[in-house]
C-alpha cells in the first residue's frame, strides 16, 4: 500500500514537472502547446538510447550515465523545439495547437515504425535506474521519489525565479498583448522561442525521469490523451499562470485518474479498452466543477507566483 | 528627423492613406490635425511598423525604417502612444512601467539565475524612476493596482508614463489629452514642452482640441482623405480657408476626431 502511494507520488511529480513547463508556455507566454507528448517522448527515448546497455535490437547501447541521459533528453527536446518553432511560432493560437498535435502524431509514427532506432512497438528495455544496486529493490521507490522530488523542486524554483524576473515580465506581456510588447521594444518572436525551447526541455526532462523509473519505454505511453491532454487538465485545474497551483493540479488530477482505475473491473470487456476516455470524463467533470467554483484554479488567491 | 515619402495604405477597398508625404523637423512639436477618418492614426501605425505600407518609404534619422518590426523601430528611439489606450490589464501599474526600459540585464534568461544581484540593483533603479513618474502623474496610490481597474483618463496617463521611462528621440502622441482632467492636462502639456525644450525631444502630436494644438504645436500639418492638405504655423493654418472647409464648416474646436 505504501509502495503504491510512493509510486503515485513519483508519477505525480513527473506530471507536475510537465505541467510547470506547460504553464510557462501557456500560462505566461500564451503558447498553446498541444504537442507536450512529443517532447516528453523525445526526452524519454533519448535518455533510453543513451543510457541502456549494449543490444542488437536497435541503435544505442551507449551505456552512458543517467545524468548524461537527462542532459541529452533536455538538449534533444530543446533542439527539436527550436526547429519546430521556426515555422510553427508564426502561427497564432489554435493553428499552432493543431500543428503541434500533428507533429506529435508524426513523431509517434516514427517511433512505432523505425525499429532500428527505437525497437518499434517492442520498446527499449534495460534502462538503468539510478542507485538501484545500492538499496533493497523493495525500497527503491523511496530513492527515486527523493530524486524526482528534488528535480521537481529545482525546476519549480528555476521557473518561479524566471517568471518573476524582467524576462518573465516580457513573457507575461506577450501573453497579454503581443503587439503592445513589440511596440515596447521587445523582440516577441525571440521570447516566444525561448519560452518554447525552455519549456520543451523541461518536458524532455520529465520524459527521462519517467523511463529511469520504469526502466522500460514503449510508444503506448505517449498517446495524446496520457501525455498531452491530461497535462492541460492539470494546468487548468491548478490555475493557469499559478506555478504552485499547477503542481497541486497535477497531483489532484493524477489522483482522480488513479482512483478511477477500479472502473475497469465494472464495465464490459468491449468498453474496457476505451476506459481511458471514461476516466477522462471524470477528470473533465472535476475540471468543470473547478472552473465553475474557482475560475482561477484550486489554489486561487496566490496567483502568478 | 522623420520623413514620410509617398506612403499608401489601404484596407480592402478603403484607401486610408493616399500618397502621403510629410516631414517632421528635429526638435519641433509638430501637430497633425484633420477630420475623423483622415488617416492620422493609420499613419502612426504605419510609421511605427504596426502596419506595413502598400508603397512608399519612411526615413527616421536618415535611416530607411520602412518595413522594420515595431520593436526595431522602438529601439531606434521612436515611441508612440495609442488613441485607444492599450495597457497590460492584469499587470500592476508599476509593472506596466517596469517592462519598458531597454536592454535590462534581467531580460536574458541566463542572467535571471546567475546575475541576480545586478538585476536586483537595476530593478531598484527602474522602480525608483517609475515611482517618481507615478508621483508626477498623481497616480502613486494606484501603483499596485491591476491596470485594468484604472479609469480611462489614467490609462492615458499611464501611456505617457511609459514614454517617460526611456530616453527617446521622438514620440508620436495620438490624442494625449483626451479624457484627462484639465489641470492634469496642463501639467502633462507643460511636461511635453519641457522635454522638447530641455532634451530636444521631437514630438508629433494628433489632438482634437484646437486650443491645445494651437498652443503647443508649430508647425501644424493638416490631413484629409489620407494625404496632406496643407501645413504651416498655427496662424497660417487657422486662417486657411481649405482647412475650415475640410472640417465641413464646423468649428474645428468642437469637432471630435
Ligand atoms: N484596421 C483597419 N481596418 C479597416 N479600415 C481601417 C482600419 N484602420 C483604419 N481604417 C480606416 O482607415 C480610415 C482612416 O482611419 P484613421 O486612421 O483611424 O483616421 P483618424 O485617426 O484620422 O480619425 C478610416 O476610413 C478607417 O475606417
Ligand atoms: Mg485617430
Amino acid at each position: 500500500m505504501i509502495s503504491y502511494f510512493v509510486s503515485f507520488l513519483i508519477i505525480g511529480s513527473i506530471y507536475a514537472i510537465a505541467a510547470l513547463a506547460l504553464n510557462l508556455q501557456w500560462g505566461f507566454t500564451g503558447l498553446m502547446n498541444f504537442g507536450i507528448g512529443a517532447f516528453y517522448m523525445l526526452g524519454a527515448y533519448t535518455s533510453a538510447i543513451l543510457t541502456s546497455g549494449p543490444t542488437t535490437e536497435h541503435i544505442g547501447g551507449f551505456g552512458l550515465p543517467v545524468v548524461a541521459g537527462f542532459i541529452g533528453a533536455a538538449l534533444v527536446s530543446g533542439g527539436v523545439a527550436f526547429l519546430i518553432g521556426f515555422p510553427a511560432l508564426r502561427l497564432r493560437g489554435g493553428t499552432f495547437a493543431i500543428a503541434l498535435l500533428a507533429i506529435h502524431e508524426t513523431l509517434l509514427l516514427v517511433v512505432r515504425n523505425e525499429s532500428w532506432l527505437t525497437n518499434g512497438v517492442w520498446g527499449i528495455r534495460g534502462i538503468p535506474r539510478p542507485f538501484f544496486e545500492v538499496v533493497n529493490p523493495k525500497h527503491y521507490g523511496y530513492i527515486y521519489l527523493i530524486i524526482v522530488g528534488g528535480l521537481l523542486l529545482l525546476i519549480y524554483l528555476a521557473i518561479a525565479k524566471a517568471v518573476r524576473s524582467p524576462w518573465g515580465r516580457i513573457l507575461r506581456g506577450i501573453g497579454e498583448d503581443e503587439d503592445l510588447t513589440s511596440m515596447s521594444g521587445k523582440n516577441c518572436w525571440s521570447y516566444k522561442m525561448q519560452s518554447f525551447i525552455f519549456g520543451s526541455m523541461i518536458m524532455g526532462i520529465a520524459g527521462a525521469a519517467y523511463v529511469h523509473y520504469t526502466g522500460f519505454v514503449s510508444p503506448q505511453v505517449f498517446n495524446p490523451l496520457m501525455s498531452t491532454f491530461i497535462v492541460w487538465l492539470m494546468v487548468m485545474v491548478g490555475g493557469t499562470g499559478n506555478n504552485r497551483g499547477v503542481i497541486a493540479g497535477a497531483f489532484l488530477v493524477w489522483a482522480i485518474w488513479v482512483g478511477s482505475d477500479f472502473l475497469t473491473d465494472f464495465v464490459p470487456a468491449a468498453v474496457a479498452t476505451r476506459i481511458g476516455f471514461i476516466r477522462m470524463l471524470f477528470v473533465g467533470i472535476i475540471l468543470g466543477i473547478t472552473v465553475l467554483t474557482r475560475p482561477q484554479g484550486i489554489l486561487s488567491g496566490e496567483k502568478r507566483n | 528627423m522623420l520623413k514620410v515619402n509617398k506612403i499608401n495604405k489601404h484596407f480592402g477597398g478603403v484607401q486610408a492613406i493616399c500618397d502621403c508625404t510629410l516631414e517632421v523637423e528635429k526638435g519641433t512639436i509638430t501637430g497633425l490635425i484633420g477630420p475623423n477618418g483622415a488617416g492620422k492614426t493609420t499613419l502612426f501605425n504605419v510609421i511605427t511598423g504596426f502596419y506595413k505600407p502598400g508603397s512608399g518609404q519612411i526615413h527616421f534619422n536618415d535611416e530607411d525604417i520602412t518595413g522594420l518590426q515595431p520593436y526595431q523601430i522602438f529601439r531606434r528611439g521612436l515611441f508612440r502612444t495609442f488613441q485607444i489606450t492599450r495597457e497590460y490589464k492584469e499587470m500592476s501599474v508599476l509593472e506596466n512601467l517596469l517592462l519598458i526600459p531597454k536592454g535590462q540585464v534581467g531580460e536574458r534568461l541566463w542572467n535571471v539565475w546567475f546575475k541576480a544581484k545586478t538585476i536586483a540593483e537595476q530593478e531598484q533603479e527602474n522602480l525608483d524612476k517609475a515611482q517618481e513618474i507615478l508621483e508626477f502623474l498623481e497616480m502613486k496610490s494606484k501603483k499596485d493596482m491591476p491596470a485594468k481597474h484604472l479609469p480611462g483618463g489614467e490609462k492615458k496617463l499611464l501611456e505617457l508614463g511609459r514614454m517617460m521611462m526611456v530616453d527617446l528621440d521622438m514620440v508620436l502622441l495620438d490624442e494625449p489629452g483626451a479624457g484627462i482632467p484639465p489641470i492634469l492636462q496642463n501639467k502633462v502639456l507643460d511636461y511635453i514642452k519641457k522635454m522638447s525644450r530641455e532634451r530636444g525631444l521631437t514630438l508629433f502630436v494628433v489632438e482634437h482640441d484646437m486650443n491645445v494644438i494651437m498652443n503647443l504645436c508649430d508647425p501644424i500639418i493638416v490631413m484629409t482623405d489620407g494625404s496632406v492638405l496643407t501645413q504651416g504655423s498655427p496662424e497660417e493654418v487657422r486662417s486657411d480657408k481649405r482647412v475650415i472647409q475640410a472640417y465641413l464648416g464646423q468649428n474645428p474646436s468642437e469637432h471630435h476626431t
